[in-house]
């Protein structure tokens, strides 16, 4: 490695932060003028042009406000947990392809930060130390909203995640790669002459599984309990102010961000698109698809926020655990088998394999039940003994 | 399942492409409704005498407390109001005033009427307890701000209470010439009744 690689590595560096960094900008206006549209509303238009920097100004007031720190903290983690938070979103994204190739001093070039091995799961392993900021947040803060908000997140996040590794297993092992780019390049091309080759097309329920998952993952509406209004008055957030408020706030969008690019990653081709133009261009077009394709599921996630009332707490739970996550572990079985088929010779073997699996699954279906303690009781003993 | 979430996401997308509801309030501003209850103004006679009489019926009227008036006495040489008394502190503190209009109501000359100006606003406390000089209508075109003479406004032979009820506030100067006839008084329903304001 030489000084042309470190300054390679520095500009990708550099180019992802900022293209993360005005997108979250962006996306902060972005949410409060189309949720205002959506409610016959204007929203923010006094600053600059459709009211563009209003975000810049909003930054500016919180880094500038006062810092109260509540006395009953604790002190070293209250400090610790919103950098937590705004740091693990900074470094989520170094995974995800941005753009194309190109070619600079000799060197091809691909517009992402870091192509580890590990791919997509450097996102997963993000995604759940993210949790620690939250629920750290509300632990320290030493009141009993917060509290209670980062209780809910951490139960939310747990939940929501196993669904959402098992939705993106599925297209792992559709790919046969954890590696970011693997996936794209696997995703090249066209289904029957005039579709993309996007693994939306064949890993449908897996996209609906991932993309449900992480707006749970996000707490975005209608999953925002951590930070629902009306009951935790603003979830872990409440004793925070000024800069570290801002930090969480920062955090908050640049993974509505994040998970938007892993979507269109995983499911959606990436940068890829038609190229066409002079070499210098193609690279930029990629980073165009890529910044389209994003802003398509940015707009859902506003959309959603708009049209969506929040979910009660026990219905959140209940369609995490008891819908969300059979069916990915489902769908993941089902890949899993219809891969093993495709590469293996002997498809009788396999056929009988997954017919005996089926067939253990179907009876510990029909005799889980004969197991179960009487005396605990189900849902419907349970008024019962309310009543006596 | 379908046929609700089509209808709940179609309507925030219809919602979208439709005009807005909110108005760009300070370079848009609505007109209010003619009777709105805004401001007050102090009312002239056409010649520029007030109308305020100073009596504080307005003062006691108010539920807010928010007017404070002190009258004082017309005299021939400075003359304010056509009666007998006038006005020489009037204050209405909009930091107390809630504009019912109950003010008005109990005014017996007309001389407080509201207007529908509504942008009361002032970064100081001062600034919203508005005096005489601010709630007083402009002098009507071509007339001598007050105080005038008691020659000057017998000289203009006006019927200032152009009703049955009136009274001759120039009494005393009964020998002037052109003081206020009773021919002129004759039929209270033909006459014009009050200021331009009613």
């Amino acid at each position: 490695m030489d000084g042309v690689d470190l300054l390679i590595i520095v500009g990708k560096a550099v180019a992802a932060f900022a293209l993360w960094l005005s997108g979250t900008a962006v996306l902060i206006w972005a949410e409060r003028r189309v949720v205002a549209k959506m409610q016959s509303r204007v929203g923010p238009n006094r600053l600059g042009p459709f009211g563009l920097l209003q975000t810049v100004a909003d930054g500016a007031k919180l880094f500038f406000k006062e810092d109260i720190t509540p006395s009953n903290v604790d002190r070293a983690t209250y400090i610790a947990a919103p950098v937590m938070s705004a740091v693990v979103a900074l470094i989520t994204y170094a995974v995800i392809p941005f753009g194309g190739t190109f070619s600079v001093a000799g060197r091809e070039v691909a517009l992402q930060v870091w192509d580890p091995g590990i791919g997509m799961l450097w996102f997963l392993a993000m995604s759940s130390l993210g949790v620690y900021g939250i629920v750290l947040a509300g632990w320290s803060s030493g009141s009993k909203y917060p509290l209670l908000g980062g209780v809910r997140s951490s139960a939310q996040m747990i939940s929501y995640e196993l669904a959402m590794g098992l939705s993106m297993a599925a297209v792992f092992i559709y790919t046969g790669s954890l590696r970011a780019s693997d996936i794209v390049a696997n995703q090249q091309g066209a289904l029957l002459g005039f579709l993309p080759a996007w693994h939306v097309i064949p890993m449908a329920p897996a996209f609906l599984i991932f993309f449900t998952a992480v707006i749970a993952e996000t707490q975005r509406p209608p999953f925002d309990l951590p930070e629902a209004e009306g009951e935790l008055v603003a979830g872990f957030g409440t004793e925070y102010t000024a800069a570290k408020f801002a930090m969480f706030y920062l955090a908050e969008f640049m993974n509505v961000i994040t998970v938007s690019a892993v979507t269109v990653t995983l499911f959606f081709g990436g940068p890829s698109g038609p190229l066409f133009g002079p070499d210098w261009l193609r690279p930029l077009l990629g980073v165009a698809y890529f910044v389209l394709k994003v802003s398509v599921f940015l707009f859902v996630f506003i959309w959603l926020r708009a049209s969506l009332p929040r979910l009660r707490y026990d219905r959140l739970m209940d369609l995490g655990w008891r819908l969300m996550l059979p069916l990915s572990l489902l769908w993941a079985m089902a890949t899993a088998f219809a891969v093993v088929l495709r590469q293996s010779a002997d498809q009788a073997t396999v056929f009988k394999l997954a017919a005996g699996g089926v067939a253990v699954a179907l009876l510990l279906y029909i005799a889980a039940p004969l197991f179960a303690r009487k005396d605990r009781g189900g849902d419907a003993a349970a008024p019962e003994e309310v009543k006596a | 399942m379908f046929t609700a979430m089509r209808k709940g996401f179609g309507l925030t997308f219809k919602t979208m492409f439709r005009p807005m509801e909110t108005t760009q309030y300070p370079e848009v501003k609505r007109p209010t409704q003619p009777r709105f209850h805004g401001r007050h103004v102090l009312n002239r006679h056409p010649d520029g005498l007030e109308k305020c009489v100073g009596c504080e019926l307005c003062a006691w009227a108010c539920p807010a407390d928010a007017i404070y008036v002190e009258g004082a006495d017309n005299t021939p040489e400075a003359r304010y109001s056509p009666a007998e008394r006038y006005g020489v502190v009037y204050q209405i503190n909009f930091l107390r005033c809630i504009l019912c209009g109950l003010c008005i109501e109990a005014c017996p000359t007309r001389a407080l009427t509201m207007s529908n100006e509504y942008e009361l606003s002032a970064d100081s406390r001062e600034a919203l307890i508005y005096t005489k000089d601010r709630l007083l209508a402009p002098l009507p075109a071509g007339a001598k701000p007050p105080p005038h003479t008691d020659a000057e406004v017998a000289a203009r032979g006006l019927s200032y209470y152009q009703g049955s009820w009136g009274q001759n506030p120039l009494a005393h100067f009964a020998g002037a010439a052109g003081g206020p006839q009773e021919s002129e008084l004759a039929d209270p329903a033909v006459a014009p009744r009050g200021g331009s304001e009613d």
